[in-house]
């Protein structure tokens, strides 16, 4: 199969396993492009792509930006901080106003759950969701697995835990709907007011003693505490969560084996992840960032091979 | 769909074999030249070449790469089925090289154009010349020309040339096809 079964990448759970096989496999030989001399290819010299933020963000805006532009796409940035969204202009109003510029490709982060959907279902273009709330953040949690696949062959059979803030990230859905999808076990470790009530019909475990979590898994993908969207105490202090579920060197020392840390950052250095176990041999924090625009350029490669010409 | 033989094991054995004599003509002791198999199917014709050059002609310290070009191709999404990447295996870079780009047939020659713009990705090659096993002549949609071949064949459209190796169809072999 050389074709994705999606129009746009709007979360993983919209996609089978043969899609993330051809993501991967076509991430394979852009990763080869990127570390080229030279790494541009012209693929896609008649492709406009809108990077529609209306969410901060700066290495998923970064490395989408990076990735269209190795790719050798038209882009053009828009933040709503800086844009008429400000006057009260409605999303569809903004998405089409963009569109009207003959804009092939959006890349959209929004606050809103499912504004991606809803965006696919008005607009003529092929949608990427960059992150919509606490939703899904799928290229996230591709970039992740596909680190992962990397590091230790496959992710069939792995343990994987996903411990922190499950509760406002969306990082950790997507992980878990792409880490099953791939054969993989999944756990989530944190306190309890940060764990979804609904976790366990997602055939997800729950730990909340986190030594026995890292003593269970191959993997443990760190997630940050977003204080941005606490809007009550989930938790009594930031020294108690990290004496609960920061992960420091003499935790990992303690365990019989070498796990390997993710975390989708930005870190709380400190706080969920000390300094020393981030920029440790078993992190493979800058791995992700690098695959990350492989895994971007992927994406939009085989979406914008379904634009109508 | 009627298939005729063009060339059988034997009459390709004694081309790569004519081929490989022309190279060393031209490059001598290969210190500063290298083979590049376009992927998929030229990546055969290269790896037997250099095969032949190394064991039969004793060339030493040959560099042979292999290029994927599909990123560079100006099909995309012009055609009916999307295109699938190869892998690229360069650990070379051709900055000051002479280059012999290696592919089993001429027909177009968009495949060589796109191959010329990803060897960019690789230095500055001093010249570069052109090898094929088969040059289909009077189909040509660039001004593209081989500096070695094979065998001419004046194929109408209609007709396809198939290339099959030993490796992948347990049989050296070309054949014009009827579409």
């Amino acid at each position: 199969m050389s074709e994705l079964s999606v129009e746009h990448l709007l979360g993983i759970k919209y996609l089978k396993s043969t899609d993330i096989d051809l993501i991967f496999r076509t991430a394979d030989h852009f990763k080869e492009v990127i570390n080229r001399p030279i790494k541009k290819v012209p693929s896609l010299r008649d492709i406009t792509i809108a990077n529609l933020f209306f969410e901060n963000s700066t290495r998923t805006k970064l490395s989408f930006e990076l990735a269209e532009k190795r790719l050798s796409a038209d882009v053009i940035n828009f933040s709503a901080g800086q844009s008429s969204v400000k006057k009260g202009e409605t999303l569809i109003d903004t998405v089409n106003n963009i569109l009207a510029m003959k804009v092939d490709i959006v890349v959209m982060r929004h606050a809103s759950v499912g504004a991606g959907v809803f965006l696919s279902k008005h607009v003529d273009a092929k949608i990427i969701n960059a992150g919509d709330g606490t939703h899904e953040h799928p290229t996230q949690a591709l970039l992740d697995s596909y680190s992962i696949r990397e590091k230790l062959g496959s992710v069939k059979g792995k343990k994987i835990v996903i411990v922190g803030d499950i509760l406002h990230s969306r990082v950790a859905l997507s992980n878990i709907f792409a880490l099953q999808l791939q054969g993989a076990e999944v756990k989530v470790c944190g306190p309890t007011t940060l764990i979804p009530k609904y976790i366990s019909s997602l055939g997800v475990q729950v730990e909340t003693n986190l030594k026995k979590a890292l003593e269970w898994c191959d993997v443990a993908n760190v997630l940050r505490v977003q204080n941005e969207r606490m809007d009550i105490k989930y938790f009594p202090s930031t020294r108690e969560y990290t004496q609960l579920f920061g992960i420091n060197q003499e935790i990992l020392d303690n365990l019989d084996k070498k796990i390997v840390i993710m975390h989708p950052g930005p870190i709380n250095r400190g706080v969920e992840i000390t300094s020393d176990v981030a920029d440790s041999n078993q992190s493979i924090i800058l791995n992700q960032v690098e695959n990350g625009v492989a895994v971007r350029m992927a994406v939009i490669y085989l979406l914008a091979q379904q634009v109508k010409r | 769909m009627s298939k005729k033989t063009l060339l059988n094991s034997k009459d390709i054995e004694i081309i790569l074999h004519r081929l490989a004599c022309q190279l060393i003509e031209n490059h001598n002791d290969f210190s500063n030249t290298v083979l590049i198999g376009l992927q998929p199917r030229g990546s055969f014709l290269a790896k037997r070449l250099a095969d032949l050059l190394k064991t039969t002609y004793h060339v030493e310290g040959l560099q042979l790469g292999l290029l994927d070009i599909t990123f560079y191709r100006d099909d995309f999404r012009r055609r009916d089925a999307p295109l699938a990447a190869t892998a690229t295996e360069m650990d070379f870079i051709i900055e000051g090289k002479n280059v012999v780009i290696i592919d089993d047939v001429l027909y177009s020659g968009r495949s060589v154009r796109a191959a010329l713009t990803a060897m960019q990705a690789y230095g500055r090659p001093d010249n570069i010349e052109l090898l094929v096993l088969i040059d289909r002549r009077f189909s040509r949609h660039l001004p593209i020309q081989p500096n070695y071949r094979g065998r001419q064949v004046d194929a109408i459209n209609k007709e396809k040339v198939l290339v099959t190796w030993a490796e992948t169809h347990k049989k050296d072999a070309v054949y014009i096809e009827l579409k």
